[in-house]
């Protein structure tokens, strides 16, 4: 077995997001900051759509969070390769944790791409799909193909899933969603039927 | 605890009830020993989940979490960890979320360890920098009650608030007996 899974890959990181958010039902979704909300937003606005714009390294643990509250509702974490790295600590938390209802997929396209495309760990040794197998998930998994891809969906909307998928670095045009962090709370929770305060 | 009328008989048991009677259910910690006998009660209260971190801002952001699917979290640190946090206490203020934190401190009364005194000296300074409103407990005897409003000013009112819980009374950390 080999560890390092450093290669690019050559999907289209939006055909990626549409795929994995098609008909997403009342599936909860947290966006690390980036091209990964950007991503989530062309794919369609909903109020349970959490997108980060800043917080890096945080969207796995506010779908922790968010799994804890909620056991009756499934949470996918789409997130990528740089904003994962930086809350790398969080694979362990939440393999500790081994919640049946939260799955993370890390579009993984091996280079920061929002600061001018450096190189990242996973292009250079880290595969965050051995790491987050090593810190406890039961289901770890590294997607090339948009078949994967598709198969990848349903599992990762009832099943406590680590997917990297690993895509083209290219760049795609911006797609900017709601960035008014009190306004994307209070219709998450709305949406969920919470009262406000 | 299982006999409501029983009178908390040390202050870190009042300080647990005042958390139940705010309806926390998740609590998050980075451990020290001043805040063991919560992480026990936690981890042995089937109503209270109790989740070990690696590092600090991962606890504000399961904070944010917890809110967003209609939970209350608390976490537990210590003054050292406060400065892992800066960053990620955007969240909160931008999304207008609570967050409610207890932070033992260290490197201020009858501290050994000087490495604990340059981030507790900051400590204070650096939450209010982050627009976290701070509170502060010294006596026993009013650290619950602290920790009862500071956790209603969180909550209803969507902020940040941090309660230091100070090193004299938590007690000093013994490295020589």
């Amino acid at each position: 077995m080999t560890l390092r899974n450093t290669k690019e890959g050559t999907l289209d990181r939006r055909a990626v997001a549409a795929e994995l958010l098609r008909d997403p039902g009342d599936l909860l979704v947290v966006t690390g900051l980036g091209s990964s909300s950007y991503d989530a937003g062309a794919a369609g606005d909903r109020d349970l759509n959490f997108y980060l714009w800043g917080a890096m390294g945080g969207a796995a643990m506010i779908g922790l969070g968010m799994a804890l509250a909620r056991p009756d509702k499934h949470v996918l974490v789409l997130t990528g390769d740089g904003e994962q790295l930086m809350g790398i600590g969080a694979l362990a938390t939440l393999g500790a944790q081994a919640l049946p209802n939260l799955s993370v997929a890390v579009v993984d396209n091996t280079q920061f791409g929002e600061t001018g495309h450096q190189t990242s760990h996973t292009g250079l040794s880290t595969d965050l799909a051995a790491v987050a197998a090593a810190c406890g998930w039961a289901t770890t998994t590294t997607a090339w193909t948009m078949d994967e891809v598709k198969a990848l969906t349903p599992r990762l909307r009832k099943e406590p899933v680590f997917a990297v998928i690993k895509i083209a670095p290219a760049e795609v045009p911006r797609f900017l969603p709601p960035r008014d962090g009190a306004y994307l709370a209070t219709r998450f929770r709305a949406a969920l039927g919470i009262p406000p305060t | 605890m299982s006999n409501l009328t029983r009178q908390p008989s040390t202050w870190q048991e009042g300080v647990y009830a005042a958390l139940k009677a705010a309806n926390i259910k998740q609590l998050a910690y980075v451990p020290d020993a001043g805040h063991a006998h919560l992480i026990e009660a936690a981890h042995a209260d089937p109503e209270m989940k109790a989740v070990v971190l690696t590092t600090e801002e991962e606890g504000v952001a399961l904070s944010a979490g917890a809110w967003l699917g209609g939970q209350r979290c608390c976490m537990l640190m210590q003054s050292s960890g406060v400065g892992n946090t800066i960053n990620m206490l955007s969240l909160p203020q931008n999304c207008r979320l609570p967050f409610f934190t207890l932070i033992t401190m260290r490197g201020e009364w009858g501290e050994f360890n000087p490495w604990q005194v340059p981030m507790g000296s900051a400590t204070e300074t650096v939450l209010k920098a982050m627009g976290v409103q701070v509170r502060r407990a010294d006596s026993p005897d009013d650290v619950a009650d602290i920790v009862a409003y500071s956790a209603s000013l969180a909550f209803d009112s969507l902020i940040p608030v941090a309660v230091l819980l100070s090193q004299r009374l938590i007690g000093a950390k013994v490295f020589v007996k």
